[in-house]
């Protein structure tokens, strides 16, 4: 035991074999919600699945998951607090020894649902929050929603609770940065994640009307520096840069069908949130198949597991082993091969759609133009 | 390796309450579970942290580790390990 030094060697990172354990399981119980956020990662057309899970469904699920294997386990949506089932589901997953993770806009987390949550023993809570400026936060949620999120985030903390404070970013509230952190220091937020936008679905229909400028980005970067250096272990700051500004891709889900399942409102299970854009691709469904067949053997999920299913240049790139050629839901949006490298990345022959879409964005800086999240929306 | 005081034998130490920490059937290993991660420790780091989960004082936990598996040198790695679990915010100093 002594001599290997174990200090050392104590923590070792999750093994991903291609044929691991769904370690992660993300329940989007409704793609119901209040708010109108226009870089929303729900498809465009979210209101066409109503046929939600039941109570009952999802509690199957949650007993499927925890046999395979799942640990964490992430409630959200949509606004989870639709579902008035909540607190029974977050009750079950707690005995079932899941690490319960609640997703939330904050709209309709009132006191006593934090107290019953409290109680059927939630883990965490991620509250989403876009500007401590009211007007600028409501404008772009397109909704009387701040004065709620602010309660919601002091009571969650009042509640105990150990908390993520999830900043969407774009151009509009990047410039926030530096009075959101004051206001998460104020009250102990142990964790605050500035996700720049990631573009699929609404994000990308208003891309040019959200991408931050580079100097927007850097002078933020600046910012958590800063407080990082000042705050140290009191507060985790995550600084999510957004991959168009970058020329290697992100490791997205740690690879496809690895250790990420995501069971939508319907029952479909998506070995990533946003699979849902790339057509053509028959998602298993929960009601119909074993969650067991679905994760080892569903044509879906092995479709880009592993390495067999890529091209060059990836096929023979060293980098693979780390960033899995990328994300497939960009490559497909941006090239319409979903088995494409990552246009993302400098080696994509497709590199220069991201460049262009940058400097489409940089050019095109209407102010008012963004298209809220709503029914019935026109794709085409 | 850890910026603050050194860990004494007199410590005593808990597990953070933002970490959950258990023994998973499925992978044969302890968990350290957080917001959004998780880390599976291996069988000496796992052993270390359950002796965290049921002693407090360092002393007591080297005591009983070094007992357990009947070592006499292992008190330096044993702090050494919960001084990087310090560092990461896995354990706190309680007294
Ligand atoms: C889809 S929301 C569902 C939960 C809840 N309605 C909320 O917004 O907090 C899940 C998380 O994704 C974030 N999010 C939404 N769209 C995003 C996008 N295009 N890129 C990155 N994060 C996004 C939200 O801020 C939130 O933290
Ligand atoms: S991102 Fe905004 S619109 Fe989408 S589900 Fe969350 S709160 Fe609702
Ligand atoms: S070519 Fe493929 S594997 Fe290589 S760095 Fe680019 S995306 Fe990653």
């Amino acid at each position: 035991m002594s001599e290997a030094g174990f200090a050392s060697s104590a923590e070792t990172t999750v093994t991903v074999d291609g044929h691991g354990l769904p370690l992660w399981l993300l329940l989007e119980l409704t793609y119901r919600c209040p708010l109108k956020c226009p870089w929303c990662n729900n498809p465009l057309d979210f209101d066409v699945y109503r046929e939600e899970l039941s109570t009952a469904e999802w509690i199957d699920v949650l007993r499927q998951g925890r046999a395979l294997g799942a640990v964490q386990l992430g409630f959200s949506g949509g606004e989870p607090m639709q579902r008035r089932d909540l607190e029974e589901l977050v009750g079950e997953a707690t005995r079932l020894g899941y690490y319960t993770n609640l997703i939330t806009s904050g709209m309709g987390l009132s006191q006593t649902r934090l107290g019953a949550l409290r109680d059927a023993g939630l883990k965490q809570i991620q509250l989403s929050l876009q500007a401590m400026d009211a007007d600028l936060n409501n404008r772009l949620v397109g909704a009387e929603a701040h004065a709620h999120k602010l309660a919601a985030a002091r009571a969650i903390k009042a509640y105990g609770f150990p908390m993520v404070l999830n900043v969407p970013v774009s151009r509009h509230n990047i410039g926030e940065a530096s009075t959101l952190l004051d206001f998460a220091e104020e009250l102990g937020i142990e964790y605050v994640e500035f996700a720049n936008l990631q573009y699929y679905n609404w994000a990308l229909v208003n891309r040019s009307d959200l991408l931050p400028t580079r100097e927007q980005i850097a002078a933020a970067e600046r910012v958590v520096a800063e407080r990082r250096a000042r705050l140290g272990r009191r507060m985790t700051i995550y600084f999510v840069i957004s991959d168009y500004y970058d020329d290697r891709p992100k490791a997205c889900m740690k690879g496809w069908g690895n250790i990420h399942l995501t069971i939508a409102p319907d029952g479909a299970a998506l070995p990533c949130q946003e699979a849902r854009v790339i057509t053509g691709l028959e998602f298993p469904n929960v009601r119909d198949h074993a969650l067991e067949w679905i994760w080892r053997d569903s044509p879906v999920f092995r479709k880009f597991r592993g390495e067999d299913w890529m091209q060059e240049p990836c096929r023979t790139c060293p980098e693979r082993g780390h960033d899995y050629g990328g994300c497939r839901c960009q490559a497909f949006l941006l090239t319409g091969d979903a088995a494409a490298t990552d246009p993302v990345c400098g080696r994509s022959p497709h590199h220069h759609l991201v460049g262009e879409a940058v400097a489409m964005a940089m050019a095109d800086r209407r102010s008012n133009g963004l298209i809220m999240r709503q029914r019935g929306f026109n794709v085409a | 390796m850890s910026n603050g005081a050194p860990l004494q034998r007199s410590d005593v130490v808990e597990l953070d309450p933002r970490y959950l920490f258990r023994w998973e059937e499925r992978q044969q290993a302890y968990v350290l579970l957080y917001p959004e991660g998780l880390v599976k420790l291996n069988a000496t780091a796992g052993a270390i942290l359950a002796e965290v989960a049921n002693t407090a004082e360092i002393g007591v936990l080297i005591d009983n580790l070094t007992e357990k598996h009947e070592q006499q040198d292992i008190a330096g790695d044993i702090l050494e390990f919960l001084e990087q679990s310090h560092e990461r915010g896995w354990i706190r100093i309680k007294r």
